[in-house]
């Protein structure tokens, strides 16, 4: 298969979880490349709206689920757009999965962090989604999210769903007040220095804004967490996804098939400084 | 259902028509065009004028008079989304000249009666006066970027423009660089792509009618020029054409007129 | 062992390899320097130029003899046949509810290269490992490099900003080359030493006249090699040159070359081993009808790094050129096991200001500013 072709995918459900966030399920149509299709959480498909180009997005959806594959997205641009006007049977176009994954094996017996900040949640919600399923391979799971206004906040029903769970803790926060919000004020980094873990026990898997990242990984270590216990995911332009239109390197690593999920540790000389 | 098409209107201001031809210029694409879109007001072509509101306005020429001032606010309060096309809408144009240079004497020279003239002290770009959706440069625009731009708006998405240096349309088409193995002064290096590198390809330097760049280093480029024997007043003259009202380019020309003191 | 085939004979090679059907593409005068196009046969060969290379600077020359191949690398590398300016992907129509996609189907042309250089062979070798040695090989860049023919040359004049030596991607040939060429010009002879790189490169050679090379034929072709390696315009200083750049991400020299650098993007569209692209898809004005168009693209342009919420990653110049020359020294090693750089001399010579890698290495290794 040429994997700079898209494969067409039909839209099986799409949901709408805020203003301008949309879940898209979508099954791919040919049953050779279905059946071959296998992806681990962490990954992602580009995805392709006829006329409009193609854009990278996480898989949240659990790899058992079979057929249907799950991303949850934005419309911000041309492309994110045409993809969440596209009504159920519609077709896209998916090439996929390509890049690394969240070390999923590696976290079982552990106690599991999750941060997230503003509206790059996506690529942690396949990691949720699949810890929960499998919640007794897990020992502890906490989730640190914020947002930038409270208005922001979206999958309050789920984010109150896990806190209910068993041996877990949610704990959100907004950059600023706001209406009826009853969670923390104030930044991700801020918020993790008063959560209580256990250095030794945990790892981390991040996703949000950079600066918010540098931060909350400065934390992170001052509490005593190992650089190697702590991944993150990243996000740069992406044109081919296969390792060769140059557009996503950062230093050494291409994003696109070394990330985008990354371990702090083998990128930390680069991750904090500008314009790598 | 028929979809209702969407309005296409074509508005001139000080300018020289030509970005408007280069629509007249699309022939076969025209006609394709017309399919898809209703051309409402495009005076150039014909008389008959659909009243808006318009989807698209393409708007021609630079803002020179107290008349036009008034009539841009008009036009984009009429249009969905405002696009510039050419260098008198988006840099002020060849009639920019004046900014620098005092217009009520050259009224004076020109006209009989200067008191009749109603004229502005500056020639200004369209995005002066009202907010401008794209802004499609060149002098005159290349028709294929003009039916990228209003394809793009038919299909909801981004225009496909890029604004990096014409060197890159050079190498592509494979045309060796005049300047370096000529000694022919060029500009492209500081210059905004899209009309494919036509100058060099005729072994001719370019004329910078696409306007800056997206990062023009004017000042290193400048810097070269004069080891290739360009006097600073012919380097003032270079950026005081069609795009002189451009940022960088006027910025470029006011530094190299005080060098030459 | 090396054969010996005489002036004259090279016709017979580049007419064998037409009568094989390959398109025949080499060095050739034009617009004022030695490019790479089509040519119907050494009549088309650039007998009795040279040029002259410095930072920002060429021109062509007239030599005082007849050779074929007496100049160094101009601005085309064989990737624009390789890895073309501009190419289509695919073409997709609307059907139904949804569309159809219909791959670009393979070019099937089949080039022979005519004087191909040691650092041009290296080129080709890292390309390959671009975009054949990963996960997703490329099948348009597979058909055409597994199509060609390539006629190498030992070099036997270096330009004024050449570096092979330092990089050691020349100035002899290693491998990778069907037929390996070597253009001897003395005692009133003209004649070229000839090595066989392949089994295709041996037909060829079997159906011209040639004979085995004597000892001082190969001994004269060895000295037109060493002779050039003597000449290097340029010179780099490798040694831990990772780690250089590794650990000097905010050495001040950055911004020196960011007040030179026109971000024009030139030295990447003539490097040979610059891989990167772009894609751009297109629409008829109905829009049931699109394009996906492939493009060389640079590090240097804005759109190159940009994504939605944080806009371009690299908006200065500064962190543009570093990116590049990180990239093409260092990173690269990392990426693909070697160097990106090859010492043509290439982005030296056709950078429109002249900036010289080699001096920005040496700079580096210097304390910051």
């Amino acid at each position: 298969m040429n994997a700079l072709i898209p494969q067409p995918a039909e839209l099986v459900e799409k949901r709408q979880e805020a203003e301008g966030i949309y879940t898209l399920r979508v099954r791919l149509a040919a049953e050779e490349t279905r059946r071959a299709y296998r992806f681990l959480p962490g990954q992602f498909n580009m995805l392709y709206a006829f006329g409009a180009g193609d854009v990278p997005m996480s898989i949240v959806s659990d790899p058992e689920d079979g057929e249907v594959i799950g991303h949850t997205l934005r419309a911000v641009g041309p492309v994110t757009k045409a993809l969440a006007t596209l009504k159920e049977g519609e077709v896209l176009g998916l090439r996929g999965p390509f890049g690394s994954s969240w070390p999923l094996e590696e976290a079982k017996g552990r106690d599991v962090l999750i941060v997230t900040g503003g509206l790059g949640c996506a690529p942690t919600l396949g990691a949720l989604h699949y810890l929960f399923r499998r919640r007794e391979d897990y020992s502890a799971i906490k989730i640190v999210h914020g947002v930038k206004a409270p208005k922001d906040l979206i999958l309050h029903r789920q984010f109150e769903e896990w806190r209910r769970a068993p041996n877990t803790e949610v704990h959100l926060t907004a950059d600023q007040s706001g209406g009826r919000w009853k969670h923390k004020v104030g930044l991700v980094p801020h918020l993790l220095a008063e959560v209580a873990f256990d250095p030794a026990k945990t790892l981390v898997m991040m996703c949000g804004p950079e600066v918010m990242m540098r931060l909350a990984i400065k934390q992170l270590i001052y509490k005593g967490l190992a650089a190697e216990r702590i991944y993150l995911s990243l996000e740069r332009n992406m044109k081919c996804a296969l390792g060769f239109c140059g557009h996503c390197q950062f230093g050494p690593q291409f994003i696109c098939k070394d990330g985008p999920v990354l371990r702090y540790d083998r990128i930390h000389g680069i991750f904090n400084l500008k314009e790598v | 259902m028929a979809k209702r098409k969407p309005k296409l209107a074509v508005w001139k201001f000080a300018s020289c028509d030509g970005c408007q031809l280069s629509l007249l210029d699309c022939e076969d694409e025209l006609l394709a065009l017309a399919d898809e879109i209703e051309i409402a007001q495009f005076l150039e072509a014909s008389q008959a004028v659909v009243r808006g509101p318009y989807d698209l306005s393409l708007v021609e020429g630079s803002i020179t008079t107290p008349q036009d001032a008034e009539r841009i606010q008009r036009v984009r309060r009429v249009s969905k989304h405002l696009v510039t096309i050419g260098a008198c809408a988006t840099a002020g144009g060849i009639q920019a000249l004046r900014n620098f240079q005092d217009v009520k004497e050259f009224t004076a020279a020109v006209y009989a009666r200067p008191e009749y003239i109603r004229t502005l002290e500056r020639s200004t770009p369209i995005s002066a006066h009202v907010p401008v959706d794209f802004e499609l440069n060149g002098c005159p625009i290349d028709k294929g970027q003009l039916l990228e731009v209003i394809g793009a708006f038919l299909n909801h998405r981004r225009p496909q423009i890029r604004s990096h240096s014409v060197c890159v349309e050079c190498k592509r088409r494979g045309t060796v660089c005049v300047m370096v193995a000529q000694g022919i002064p060029c500009l492209g290096p500081v210059t905004h792509a899209g009309c494919g590198a036509l100058c060099p390809a005729y072994r001719r330097g370019c004329y910078g009618c696409f306007g800056p760049m997206e990062s023009p280093n004017t000042e290193s480029l400048g810097g070269w020029w004069k080891r290739l024997g360009v006097p600073a007043e012919d380097l003032v003259r270079v950026y005081r054409t069609f795009q002189t009202g451009a940022e960088a380019f006027r910025a470029a020309s006011e530094a190299h007129d005080k060098e030459k003191g | 062992m090396a054969f010996l085939v005489e002036r004259p004979g090279l016709e017979g090679i580049f007419q064998r390899l037409r009568g094989l059907g390959y398109e025949l593409v080499g060095p050739t005068v034009r617009e004022g320097a030695i490019v790479y196009d089509s040519i119907r046969g050494a009549a088309d060969l650039p007998a009795g130029w040279t040029d002259v290379q410095e930072g920002g600077n060429y021109r062509l020359k007239r030599r005082d003899d007849d050779a074929l191949f007496g100049y160094a690398v101009g601005p085309h590398s064989w990737k624009k046949f390789l890895h073309p300016p501009r190419r289509r992907l695919w073409q997709a129509s609307r059907e139904g509810g949804g569309f159809e996609i219909r791959p670009e189907p393979e070019s099937g042309r089949r080039y022979a290269f005519v004087g191909v250089r040691a650092c041009e062979l290296k080129a080709i070798a890292i390309q390959d490992r671009v975009f054949l040695e990963g996960q997703y090989p490329d099948p348009s860049y597979r058909g055409l490099r597994e199509g060609a023919f390539l006629i190498g040359l030992n070099c036997g004049q270096a330009g004024g900003t050449c570096f092979c030596v330092s990089m050691d991607a020349g100035p002899a040939l290693k491998s990778g080359f069907d037929l390996g060429l070597t253009e001897v010009l003395a005692e009133g002879r003209h004649y070229f030493v000839v090595e066989v790189g392949s089994e295709a490169g041996a037909e060829v050679l079997g159906a011209v006249s040639h004979r085995e090379a004597s000892v001082e034929e190969v001994a004269a072709a060895q000295g037109v090699v060493a002779a050039t390696a003597g000449q290097m315009g340029r010179a780099m200083d490798t040694a831990g040159i990772k780690e250089l750049f590794y650990k000097n991400y905010e050495h001040g020299r950055w911004d020196e070359v960011a007040d030179r650098c026109l971000a024009c993007a030139n030295c990447t569209m003539v490097c040979p081993t610059c891989f990167c692209t772009t894609v751009e898809d297109v629409t008829d004005l109905k829009g049931e009808h699109s394009e996906r168009w492939q493009s060389w693209d640079s590090c240097f342009t804005l759109d190159f790094s940009y994504t939605h919420g944080a806009g371009p990653q690299r908006a200065s110049t500064r962190s543009r050129y570093r990116q590049w020359l990180s990239h093409k020294l260092a990173t690269w090693i990392d990426q693909f096991g070697s160097s990106g750089c090859v010492g043509c001399g290439r982005c030296i010579t056709w950078c429109p200001v002249g900036i010289d890698l080699t001096e920005e290495v040496a700079a580096l290794r210097k304390p910051s500013p």
